[in-house]
């Protein structure tokens, strides 16, 4: 199992040294019900690189979400240790963890999961509304900066309700890198739309890794999107296999 | 923060029609019963027209004699001999004077028969209360003396006998004796028991004055304290006294109770839990405070339990929105905040429609005049309180949804169920 080995970084990508930014060390996540034990995720280890776009895929009930929450600071798992940029994160408070959460890290999901009561705008700006001493005007700034670079403009006063599928996926986007994380998590972000959708999200997702070296983490059933990535992972009940 | 809280709270609440005006609808209800109730409270008890030194005025109203051989009470308000012979000694108030129980009397006029309320008063009453005399003047502990046949009515009887309002110096006839009008006041409400008439006369032309030692009699003893601080001072003083009144018929009676009391507590006090009560000196005042607050609460307690169930059933809905708000970084006492401040914008909305509904529902009263002169309104006094209640309410009403929904597992909130942490 070779879980260090990052694919040859592309030419246009700026000179990186791949330190590492968060390291799986014999992660175990047992979900417990009444009745039944779900081993989720079995002795992962895992180390993503800064700078790396990584696409995790496997079939549906693997683990891959499940991972990915944890890599994200969701959720905690069983055993094993999660480490971020060199520190346990079980040593962090709930407190310090969110604020981890709301500086390094930003969610993309398959449903978009955006506010349908907010508009567009208040939805992007929503990430830095936790993040101490940034004013309205300078969320508002961002958040159209952010917009501009989804191509949505045009749409900051409209509800989601509003859009269609690809922009809701877009709108999600402008969310997770209005606050500039270090971590972009994306879970199946082209699962709900038609392939001429998902091949703009795929390409807004490949341009912020290279242009602005945001490390990205993104599960996907598609094989040619995950061909377009650095480096694959593959699951299968719960392992890595390759 | 709070600014950006409170901006998100009001768009959500304007997306969200339906739920938004039926919790209103629940909320303003209530509050403007709680207000309405406060309001007439206010008008009955509050300083109004033309009581208006409340915080230092104090009312006797009964006189408790304890027979002898378990004959039971007997309790009625006092006579001028009890108060020119003993309230009078007191040396702490600075004001002492009375005013009988309303009688009945008819005056004729060109449309007919005019039935009016009248009361007996002293000159030192007038100096207690603050009547707005719109002509002419009260009468004086002189003229009272000298009992002189002066009259002192209200705006409605002026019109009502006179057809006119500047009338001082004219002659009221009452059951066939004259008066000569001393001055016109505006009405008084009949909810100020204490105070309300149509026509006050001198004590000293009082038909039924007796001129012996008995302490009871018709009249209500008021006393005025130098100052809101002096009051318990002066209350002391009247215990005192009481105790050395000497019985008048010691054979019959056993022993005399009577308190210097403020309005509320006077009526407290006459709230007897117990007809025999030993414990008379207990004002009944605290128990008063702890019904009246319970019930209020009580009252509240139905729609915030409510909206309680609306906002928990809410949380659900709005699952996949605390998911994301956690992972994006919000703490657990940032979605409390936010929920709260959610809650309490909607309840403050709901607490000014309330006044709204609370002032139109005091016009309609006024209107239909339930009681005499009785003009109720919405003061400063119970906006106040009714904005203290609101907030109440929102916090009451708030506090357990954002707990709930500050617990929430975020991945399990993104995944849509409500399962807790
Ligand atoms: N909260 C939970 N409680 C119980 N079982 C769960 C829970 N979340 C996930 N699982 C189980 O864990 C396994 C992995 O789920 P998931 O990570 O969502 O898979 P994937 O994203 O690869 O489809 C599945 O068998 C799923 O049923
Ligand atoms: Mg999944």
């Amino acid at each position: 199992m070779d879980t260090l080995a990052p694919a040859p970084a592309p030419a246009t990508a700026p000179a990186r040294t791949l330190q590492p930014m968060l390291r799986l060390i014999d992660i175990e996540k047992v979900y417990q019900t009444k009745t039944i034990e779900t081993v989720a995720l079995n002795r992962v280890n895992l180390t993503i690189g800064k700078g790396e776009f990584v696409s995790i895929m496997g079939p549906s009930g693997c683990g891959k979400s499940t991972l990915l929450s944890l890599i994200g600071l969701l959720d905690e798992p069983t055993s094993g240790t999660i480490e971020l940029n060199g520190r346990a994160v079980r040593s962090y408070s709930d407190k310090e963890v969110a604020a981890l959460r709301n500086s390094k890290i930003g969610f993309v999901f398959q449903s978009y999961h955006l506010i349908n009561d907010l508009s567009v705008l208040d939805n992007v700006e929503l990430p830095l509304l936790y993040r101490p001493g940034v004013s309205g005007k300078e969320r508002r700034q961002r958040a159209l900066d952010a917009l501009d670079k989804v191509g949505l403009s045009a749409r900051t006063a409209h509800f989601p309700g509003q859009l269609s599928g690809g922009q809701r996926q877009r709108v999600a986007i402008a969310r997770a890198l209005v606050g500039q994380p270090e971590l972009i998590l994306a879970d199946e972000p082209t699962g709900n739309l038609d392939s001429v959708m998902g091949e703009e999200i795929m390409d807004l997702l490949l341009e912020l890794n290279r242009r602005d070296g945001v490390t990205i983490v993104m599960v996907t059933h598609d094989e040619q999107q995950a061909l377009k990535t650095e480096r694959l992972v593959r699951f299968f009940d719960g392992s890595q296999v390759s | 923060m709070l600014l950006s809280y409170i901006k998100i709270a009001w768009k959500v609440l304007m997306r969200r029609k339906f739920f938004t005006a039926i919790n209103l609808f629940g909320i303003s209800f209530t509050l403007m019963i709680l207000l309405v109730v406060m309001a007439l409270f206010d008008h009955a008890l509050g300083p109004n027209n033309p009581e208006r030194r409340t915080d230092r005025l104090l009312y006797v109203q009964t006189i408790r004699q304890q027979m002898q051989d378990g004959l039971g009470w007997m309790n009625m308000p006092a006579s001028p001999h009890f108060v020119n012979h003993f309230v009078r000694t007191l040396k702490t108030p600075e004001q002492v004077g009375m005013i009988s129980n309303i009688n009945n009397a008819t005056a004729f006029t060109n449309k007919g028969l005019l039935a009016l309320d009248v009361r007996y008063a002293d000159g030192e009453f007038w100096q207690m209360m603050d009547f707005e005399f719109l002509s002419g003047r009260a009468f004086t502990p002189a003229e009272v003396k000298q009992s002189q046949p002066l009259c002192v009515i209200n705006e409605a009887t002026a019109r009502q006998y006179f057809g006119r309002l500047d009338v001082v110096g004219q002659t009221l006839e009452l059951d066939l004796h004259r008066y000569r009008v001393a001055g016109v006041v505006r009405n008084v409400s009949a909810a100020r028991i204490m105070t309300y008439s149509d026509v006050w006369l001198p004590y000293t032309l009082d038909p039924g004055l007796l001129r012996d030692s008995r302490l009871e009699g018709p009249y209500l003893t008021i006393i005025l304290a130098p100052s809101a601080a002096a009051v318990p001072a002066v209350r002391r003083e009247f215990d005192q006294l009481v105790r050395r009144i000497p019985i008048p018929k010691p054979k019959d009676v056993k022993a005399i109770y009577a308190f210097a009391d403020t309005p509320l507590i006077s009526l407290t006090r006459a709230i007897h839990f117990d007809v025999n009560a030993t414990r008379l000196e207990d004002d009944n005042l605290g128990t008063f405070y702890a019904v009246v607050i319970t019930l209020g609460l009580l009252f509240m307690l139905l729609p915030a339990l409510n909206l309680v169930n609306l906002n928990v059933t809410r949380i659900l809905e709005r699952s996949g929105e605390i998911g994301v708000r956690k992972a994006f970084g919000a703490t657990g006492s940032n979605l409390v905040s936010q929920f709260l401040v959610e809650n309490v914008v909607l309840v403050l909305v709901g607490g000014l429609l309330g006044l709204a509904l609370a002032a139109g529902a005091l016009a309609l009263l006024n209107e239909s005049e339930v009681l005499a002169h009785a003009h109720f309104s919405l003061s400063w006094r119970v906006f106040g309180w009714g904005l203290l209640l609101t907030l109440l309410f929102g916090l009451m009403s708030g506090v357990y949804p954002a707990w709930k929904m500050s617990r929430l597992n975020p991945v399990a909130a993104l995944r849509g169920s409500g399962e807790q942490k």
